[in-house]
């Protein structure tokens, strides 16, 4: 029984091990970032002895960083606050009528099956009907990732309204309000956990995107983070540690934001999963 | 009742709308293409029934994608339940500062596959050498992206590290739902802890298998940012998987139709390995 009290020290030294092999290519992406090619030439591994803070400022001019910074930001907020509004509405017709009535049954179904459908079968229809509609923008990329979240989304909301019990919005209903306003005063507000979650898996998903922007945004004043590195990556070619500040600063914000959100983060992410 | 019902319909009209023309609607057209010669761009195109069809099962091309993505994907299912079941066991013992190491282990699924992939790509070609050279290991003194036979692993090992992150943090999860009385009873009956692990743990964590499983394999499956970034589908084309084939032939090489009649394929394929493995996994599930 003592074993279980005290620390394993044995599993502890083998899960620090394990960190190492998560923690080097970020440590060596830190320091490559922050050196010059004298440095690198002495040692790959080394810490840098000087700091070359302007191989930051030379990759934020060569990638115009603030403005895919921009572009990256205004996609996935407003993909975010977009999905949390819609899908948990259509969740919430679906889950409450489903029972009764075939439509909403044949709905959920509907869109749930998509989960299985990967996005390559759409992706050469897509470009065709986005650039025929004017939509190859970052609008065009935000209803996008919107529709192509609900899937999965109607699943997870659906399974949690029903969670709900009914009684509250018969309680609403009885005391005169409508079916609008018992959805946005009463479900909406307790829908709060499963939104957190929702609005964490978009978040992580839609800023992380690489393939539709490729496929649909032409215009560079457009480019999200994740296509201004593959985009840049032919002229990055020779100088390395450029590229490394490159890499590093479309990877810190949502370094920055684990680090304050780490433990809602993974409870997001993984009641999503389980779900 | 009807005031009641109406708001209902309305709630899901705009979503219906929006995603039968954005996701049905190209599926539909990425069928019918599929059916003709179309290339991509002007208007001109014929009907030519199965031709694609039977073309795809006679090209190497797309043999070769399939073979690489099946092998790739069954490798990295494979190592990262095994890898992520060890951490996840190791995370839940009793460990000093618990909660930071989680934290640490599952910061790789939050970066950018991308990106990463572009880390790797340096760290194969100009980092690992170095270490093969100093310890006079051939087969790590070159850069394996560059071999037309050890490409693949490189990709398996990128693609292995970032998705043990979610299934550990999964395995935990499910690791959290055993009551340790089930442990204390058991360490009364004198069970060891190879015993333990398979009488009690591996069967109370069985529905998180299926669940890892599923996305491990299905995810893998649909690997296309991590081949963009380490070897765009080469040497040759040792490492293009089949998404990579159907964006490169669609978009560049004017295989529109070719490719739409491949993405048919690939759909079928993916959704038939999704529901034979959830069938065939809950059924363990149930025996155990």
């Amino acid at each position: 029984m003592r074993s279980r009290l005290g620390t394993n020290w044995l599993v502890m030294l083998l899960v620090v091990l394990g960190t190492l092999f998560i923690l080097f290519p970020l440590y060596m992406t830190v320091t490559i970032a922050l050196k010059n090619p004298e440095q690198m030439a002495q040692s790959v591994f080394a810490i840098p002895t000087t700091l070359h803070w302007e191989n930051f400022a030379s990759a934020i001019d060569m990638t115009n960083f603030f403005q895919s910074f921009r572009n990256s930001a205004m996609v996935t907020a407003s993909t975010v606050v977009l999905t949390l509004l819609s899908n948990s509405m259509v969740a919430y017709a679906i889950s409450r009528n489903m029972e009764k009535r075939k439509f909403f049954k044949g709905l959920y179904y509907y869109f749930v099956s998509a989960m299985f459908i990967p996005f390559p079968i759409i992706m050469l229809p897509i470009v065709k009907l986005t650039s025929s509609l004017e939509m190859t923008n970052l609008l065009g990329l935000t209803l996008l990732h919107t529709v192509y979240g609900l899937a999965f989304n109607v699943f997870v909301y659906v399974g949690y309204i029903r969670s709900i019990p009914v009684t509250l919005e018969e309680a609403a209903f009885v005391d005169g309000a409508t079916t609008w306003g018992t959805f946005w005063r009463i479900i909406f507000p307790l829908m709060a956990p499963i939104s957190a979650t929702v609005g964490i898996l978009t978040c992580l998903s839609t800023y992380n995107d690489f393939l539709l922007p490729l496929v649909i945004i032409s215009d560079p004043s457009q480019y999200t983070l994740p296509l201004v590195q593959y985009v840049f990556q032919g002229q990055f070619n020779t100088d390395f540690n450029l590229a490394f500040a490159s890499y590093l600063l479309a990877l810190l914000p949502m370094i920055i934001i684990y680090l304050f959100a780490q433990k809602w983060i993974i409870n997001g992410v993984t009641q999503g999963s389980i779900k | 009742m009807n005031k009641r019902m109406a708001p209902y319909y309305w709630m899901t009209v705009p979503a219906v709308v929006l995603f039968f023309v954005f996701m049905t609607l190209p599926a539909i057209q990425g069928i019918y293409y599929s059916f003709t010669n179309y290339n991509g761009f002007g208007k001109q195109y014929d009907f030519v029934g199965f031709k694609n069809y039977f073309n795809l099962f006679r090209d190497d091309n797309v043999g070769n994608a399939y073979w690489f993505t099946f092998k790739f994907a069954i490798v990295v299912t494979i190592l990262t339940n095994i890898l992520s079941l060890l951490i996840a066991l190791g995370l839940n013992a009793k460990i000093k500062f618990r909660n930071f190491f989680r934290g640490i282990y599952f910061l790789p699924n939050i970066l950018s596959v991308l990106i990463v992939g572009y880390i790797f790509n340096y760290l194969f070609s100009n980092v690992f050498p170095i270490w093969g050279q100093n310890l006079g290991i051939n087969a790590l003194s070159t850069n394996i992206l560059g071999s037309e036979s050890l490409a693949w692993i490189g990709i398996v090992i990128v693609a292995v590290w970032q998705s043990v992150a979610l299934n550990t943090i999964l395995y935990l999860a499910g690791l959290q739902t055993i009551s340790p009385t089930l442990y204390e009873a058991s360490s009364i009956d004198g069970a060891g802890k190879w015993r333990e692990f398979w009488s009690i743990t591996f069967p109370l964590i069985a529905p998180f298998f299926t669940i890892n499983m599923v996305l491990a394999m299905k995810n893998s499956l649909m690997v296309f940012d991590q081949i963009v970034a380490l070897t765009n589908g080469g040497p040759g084309r040792a490492t293009q998987s089949i998404s990579h084939l159907i964006y490169t032939g669609g978009f560049e090489g004017g295989e529109y139709a070719y490719q739409s009649a491949n993405s048919v394929i690939y759909f079928i394929v993916i959704a038939v390995i999704s529901i034979l493995q959830i069938r065939f996994l809950q059924r363990r599930e149930m025996d155990l």
